[in-house]
């Protein structure tokens, strides 16, 4: 008796199952709609002239140099944006000053703004005709059309990843801690090191996975500012448009194959993310039963 | 270490958290920072520890300024109210930091830790991590770890605050007899005035940023300084009235005209139902008699005004006078605080 009891409670509290499925089903109906649909057909175009056109578009100088270029940006703009991120997260969640409200928006800005305009920006400041450009000629320094612009328009359109990541952590965990240990002694650097850095250590990695896998991406910031010369200021997202424009069959296999590096590389980032998500979900879940 | 706090004040924009506050510290004296919520207790034990910075004033510690003393070369312990134990370390090496951040030999930190787990009487659990331990077992190894870099000072923010009542009253015990033992120079911050009561050699109380009275927890019990003092520590009684000449009335605090208001402990008052000559004498109803327990606590509605007032009599002297509930009797005060209308009114908690 008490089973049939159990069982009409259970229903009360979950929907029907019906419904249940239905919004599943409309979910994976749009996943694959926009997202595997077209993941399929970017593998099925790459190979459709045989995997020879593949390989040559993956082992063409150009690529391969493009494949560098996008390898150093991204690490110069995850590099900038930890370092950053970091200081910007620290500061908004530890220490009260006025104006924090309008450095929380200016972090938040990259994203509001279009990523062509971010291009844009540097453009005018550092072109030839821009604000800085009779003084960089002077020195000869070369920032737009060159690596520089390109590392700058990406870390640009990054930046609010990792320290949006970190300011919601950072708020969570409280200064008790870092307290404790600045009461024990420590330096601010034994401090971080020691207590800080281990406790935000997953939300920093998946910071850095996110603005890592854009920085890989990013497309308009850095057309606008590369000045596309190939084997030069071209990366991989530019080279995939190069061939795609060159509108024969085998410039836009190549394109397809380029793009299956491209789609490669964000597939690891994809399993590397859902496994540093699982990892954080269970070291707050046991605190939280401990706590209990 | 004695610790000397001048003219110390502190302000957060607008709010007022301590103003001008003078306090001395005596070495080797377990003393209670005691207040409502509000009051400054914390705020003080923070610039005391160096996590804050006054605005205005100086802390000494045995005569020198603290106020060029970085926060981690002030040798301070300092336990948190809710542990902030390192939770990525184990019970070792959360103990064990202090002495690591100094580079101390491996075998020096073992030795230390050991020593101090054998004090907190948790020899075995060094491995475990804070989330597998219990909250008085994180107290304590919170205070071991706030003792183990041998501070002169330990400063504790209300302690035994988040634990259930059992354990605190335990821990409290506990922490008594430690400080027996170690005699380190300690300040402790609570709410709770019966903690404060129970532990401390000193008591401070505060209100609103200001220090109300300092003094022995008996002295701050049965001798208030002012109304605030009273009415924190304990259950109080008021009446009102005119000042009356009589000389028998105890500790007039200020003035002799106008309206006074007294304050008198449920204890220190009597019912008779007979008017003598000497001493006042106020009417009132006994609604409600609690019978049980050593005293006995009578409810009574006083005449004419039906202000609540609450006597607490020895259960000799109850079964000696066999009042019943709708009697109309006498309360006596054997011993009041009188303090003139209008001195601090404002002391609702």
């Amino acid at each position: 008796m008490s089973h049939h009891v159990i069982n009409r409670s259970k229903a009360a509290k979950h929907d029907h199952w019906l419904v249940r499925w239905t919004l599943i089903a409309f979910a994976v109906g749009i996943m694959s709609l926009l997202v595997i649909g077209p993941l399929i057909n970017v593998f099925y175009h790459a190979f459709e002239l045989g995997v020879a056109i593949w390989w040559k578009a993956l082992v063409d100088p150009n690529t391969l140099s493009a494949l560098r270029l996008t390898i150093i940006t991204a690490v110069i703009s995850v590099s900038c944006n930890l370092v950053f991120g970091f200081a910007a997260a620290w500061a908004i969640s530890r220490f009260p000053f006025r104006g924090k409200a309008l450095l929380t928006t200016l972090i938040d800005l990259p994203f509001s703004v279009s990523p062509v305009i971010a291009g844009l920006i540097f453009v005018l400041l550092f072109g030839a005709s821009g604000f800085f450009g009779p003084l960089l000629e002077f020195a000869n320094v070369q920032i737009i059309f060159a690596l520089p612009g390109i590392v700058l328009a990406t870390t640009f359109v990054t930046f609010p990843f990792i320290a949006r990541e970190l300011i919601p952590v950072l708020e969570a965990l409280g200064p008790d801690e870092e307290e404790a240990a600045r009461t024990l002694g420590a330096s601010a650097w034994q401090m971080f090191w020691h207590v800080t850095i281990p406790n935000i250590k997953w939300g920093l990695l998946y910071g850095v996975l996110l603005c890592n896998a854009r920085a890989i991406g990013e497309f308009g910031a850095v057309s606008v500012v590369s000045g596309k010369i190939p084997g030069r200021t071209d990366t991989l997202p530019l080279t995939i448009e190069k061939f795609y424009q060159s509108f024969d069959k085998v410039s836009t296999a190549s394109a397809f194959a380029v793009a299956t590096l491209l789609t490669g590389l964000a597939l690891i980032t994809l399993v590397f993310k859902t496994y540093l998500e699982t990892k954080t979900h269970q070291s707050t879940q046991r605190e939280s039963v401990m706590d209990a | 270490m004695s610790i000397v706090v001048t003219n110390v004040s502190k302000n957060f924009g607008k709010h007022i958290a301590l103003k001008d506050i003078d306090l001395e510290i005596p070495s080797g004296s377990l003393t209670a920072l005691l207040g409502p919520s509000g009051s400054g207790k914390t705020t003080l034990l923070r610039i005391i520890a160096g996590l804050e910075e006054a605005d205005a004033g100086s802390v000494t510690l045995e005569g020198e300024d603290f106020s060029d003393v970085p926060l981690r070369q002030r040798q301070i312990g300092f336990v948190f109210q809710h542990y902030a134990l390192f939770r990525h370390m184990t019970v070792f090496d959360n103990i064990g930091f202090a002495l690591k951040v100094r580079n101390q030999p491996k075998a020096e930190i073992r030795e230390r830790v050991m020593e101090l787990l054998n004090l907190i009487q948790l020899e075995g659990i060094e491995n475990r991590y804070p989330s597998q331990l219990s909250g008085g077992q994180r107290q304590r190894v919170a205070l071991a770890r706030a003792l183990s870099a041998r501070p002169k000072v330990l400063l504790l923010d209300e302690p035994f605050g988040a634990l259930d009542a059992r354990v605190r009253k335990e821990l409290r015990a506990w922490l008594r007899r430690l400080h027996d033992e170690i005699h380190v120079t300690s300040v402790f911050v609570t709410h709770d005035q019966e903690e404060a009561l129970e532990l401390a050699d000193r008591v401070v109380v505060m209100s609103k940023g200001r220090i109300e009275q300092v003094g022995s927890p008996d002295e701050v019990y049965h001798q208030p300084a002012n109304p605030f003092v009273m009415t924190f520590l304990g259950q109080v009684n008021l009446f009102h009235g005119r000042w009356d000449e009589s000389p028998e009335l105890a500790d007039v605090s200020d003035g002799r005209n106008g309206t006074m208001v007294a304050y008198v402990r449920p204890h220190q008052l009597d019912l008779t139902r007979v008017i003598s000559e000497d001493g006042a004498h106020w009417p009132g109803r006994i609604i409600r008699i609690h019978g049980a327990g050593v005293q006995v606590r009578i409810d009574l509605e006083m005449q004419p005004d039906k202000r609540p007032a609450e006597v607490l009599l020895p259960r000799e002297r109850f079964q000696e006078l066999n009042p019943i509930v709708g009697e109309d009797v006498y309360v006596r005060p054997k011993e009041m605080k009188i303090f003139p209308k209008g001195i601090d009114q404002d002391y609702t908690i």
